[in-house]
């Protein structure tokens, strides 16, 4: 393990206790609003009118930042891993596909793709999200369906290589029906690339689902997304600026965390990931 | 000249694949445009008359054989909640985004590049090490986080030091509302105006560049070419320009069409928070409201744009680098 592996690790399993452990043992109830006009816009390290102490300051109906950003996080976190991991399911699944069976298949599959990544993923991720009724699910939906090109070409890429191979000739010789010589042979050897391509997704899948959120496409209020609190932020920006900012700190350092680890692991696997600028929000 | 020809028609391809990849979405939604523009309370048949008005009755294949023939001829139909021509109002927003963009690409270009080769340069030295610290996290910062906080920082957190007006800039909107300026005497406003969209858009794109400048840079000095140049006994600036920047040409174009559509992406958000009516802000509007034609015509100038970058760093490479026969 390197240096840069413990740190960006260790600041993820932070984030992650943080998360699940906060909003369970805090005083404050992150979604109850109750004493406004005494409690709200209370400034960062500061206690309100009742006493009650607010690490991060309040918003404008008095609920507490941190509480209500750890919350988030939550959310924020289980939608970057679930909408990545069913990215590259489905990105397998069409890729193994297209490289072991290829014809029509394969072509048609491929001009989907080609066509995905000429939009901006941003553009398609909007026109999905503003089609279908905004909420978890969709967001979920839209970033597996708007996430799989990248990982269907590597698997493709990869499948083709190996159909060819001494193995896979053997395993067909022998007798193995050839799904079953794409399922357990070639598949095997072909994914490696393919998990450390959706891990790589994860921070971007976070952003994407946080801009969303921010455009009001996301996670509906009052449940909290990191996007949707910089949102409620964004018109008291002039006059009380940390509402805005500080869900931000906490999405800035989960990506970090997971841009950096995901550097690590591809490093590791030299040459085997291409390393491309993702999409970002 | 056959390979131009070979190209632009898969670009062509691609746009026609794309166009079509957006109608079946728009239409495999549930609801359209009627239910959001006629009153929750009216009756079906208010709906009904304005489904046939908009030709939203029609069969699919109808409006989207329809849509695509419009389309050739340079028609991108008439939005269905402004009642005006979709063209006009790109007309209008497009040159706000294309300002906004090619600024901001031509920095994020120009600074990545530079940045990651100074980073290359001290490699492993405090300057490499905090550059590298600055672009990791400025590149895992969402834009529209960044430009709230540029807006904090010039509005709350100048007034807060009490720093003198000049230094205020203007984070709102493309010109003062108050100023009566015509023609070209906008400009200085406009720039002013343009300072902080563009700082934000560029910096998120730079921040990106420099982390691959730099490895690219890397993997050149590392090569044995490099290293005959050194032992010839060539300094160290000549080394760089010469040989170094020359052969990192091919690289940069693909690096200058990876950032375009972080830029158009990033757009959407930048335009939204300073509020500048740009090709970000029509989209949005015409997402939510269900506006099908405003909707498809500005993905065919967002599809446009990157597959024509696409499309002419491919040539480029092709003219910088004879190696590639492709």
């Amino acid at each position: 393990m390197t240096r840069t592996e413990r740190w960006a690790g260790g600041l993820l399993v932070v984030l992650v206790i943080g998360a699940v452990v906060v909003p369970a043992v805090a005083r404050h109830d992150p979604l109850a609003i109750d004493d406004v006009l005494n409690a709200r816009l209370v400034g960062p390290f500061s206690t309100d009118e009742a006493g009650r102490f607010h690490l991060l300051g309040t918003d404008r109906f008095g609920r507490d930042l941190f509480v209500r950003m750890m919350l988030a996080g939550r959310l924020s976190l289980a939608i970057g891993v679930v909408g990545s991991a069913v990215a590259g399911l489905i990105g397998v699944a069409i890729g193994a596909a297209a490289g072991w069976w290829r014809g029509t298949l394969d072509r048609a599959a491929m001009a989907v793709s080609d066509a995905m990544l000429a939009i901006p993923r941003l553009i398609l991720l909007l026109l999905c999200a503003a089609l279908w009724r905004p909420g978890t699910t969709t967001v979920v939906v839209v970033l597996a369906a708007t996430g799989w090109m990248g990982v269907a070409r590597l698997v493709r890429a990869e499948v083709i290589g190996a159909r060819g191979l001494a193995w896979a000739d053997a395993a067909q010789a022998i007798g193995s029906a050839p799904v079953r010589v794409l399922l357990r042979h070639v598949l095997p050897n072909a994914i490696g690339p393919a998990i450390v391509a959706t891990t790589l997704g994860v921070g971007n899948a976070i952003l994407l689902e946080s801009g969303l959120a921010f455009l009001g496409l996301g996670v509906q209020p009052p449940q909290p997304s990191w996007g949707n609190m910089i949102a409620g932020g964004r018109d008291l920006i002039v006059t009380a600026p940390w509402v805005a900012i500080a869900p931000g700190v906490a999405l800035i350092l989960t990506v970090l965390g997971c841009t950096l680890l995901g550097d690590a692991w591809r490093d590791r696997l030299a040459g085997e990931v291409p390393s491309t600028l993702a999409d970002r929000a | 000249m056959k390979y131009l020809v070979r190209r632009g028609i898969a670009a062509l391809v691609l746009i026609w694949l794309v166009l079509s990849l957006t109608f079946v979405l728009l239409h495999a939604a549930p609801g359209d445009a009627a239910d959001l523009l006629v009153a929750p309370d009216a009756p079906p048949a208010v709906a009904a008359q304005l489904r046939q008005e908009l030709g939203l009755d029609r069969p699919i294949s109808y409006q989207y054989g329809r849509w695509l023939a419009n389309l050739l001829r340079g028609d991108l139909g008439e939005s269905f909640r402004r009642r005006e021509p979709v063209r006009g109002m790109l007309a209008d927003a497009l040159p706000i985004s294309i300002w906004l963009g090619s600024i901001s690409l031509l920095l994020t270009f120009v600074v990545g590049v530079a940045v990651g080769s100074l980073q290359a340069a001290r490699r492993n030295r405090w300057t490499d090490r905090l550059l590298t610290g600055l672009t990791t996290a400025v590149y895992a910062a969402p834009s529209y986080w960044l430009a709230l906080a540029a807006v904090a920082l010039f509005t709350y957190g100048l007034s807060r030091l009490e720093a003198p007006q000049w230094m205020r800039l203007p984070a709102f909107g493309l010109t003062s509302p108050a100023s009566e300026a015509t023609g070209l005497a906008v400009l200085p406003d406009l720039l002013r105006h343009s300072i902080l969209p563009i700082a934000v858009l560029a910096a998120v794109g730079a921040a990106g560049i420099a982390r691959y400048a730099r490895t690219a840079v890397l993997d050149l000095a590392r090569s044995d070419w490099v290293r005959t140049a050194r032992a010839k006994g060539l300094g160290s600036r000549r080394v760089m320009f010469r040989h170094l920047l020359a052969n990192a040409l091919p690289p940069l174009v693909v690096l200058l069409m990876l950032a375009l559509p972080g830029v158009v992406a990033g757009s959407v958000f930048v335009e939204s928070i300073f509020a500048w009516p740009g090709m970000g802000r029509v989209m949005l509007e015409a997402i939510n409201a269900r506006d099908y034609p405003v909707v498809m015509g500005a993905t065919v100038i967002y599809a446009g744009i990157v597959v024509l970058a696409n499309a002419m760093s491919d040539v480029l490479l092709h003219a910088v680098d004879p190696r590639r026969r492709l």
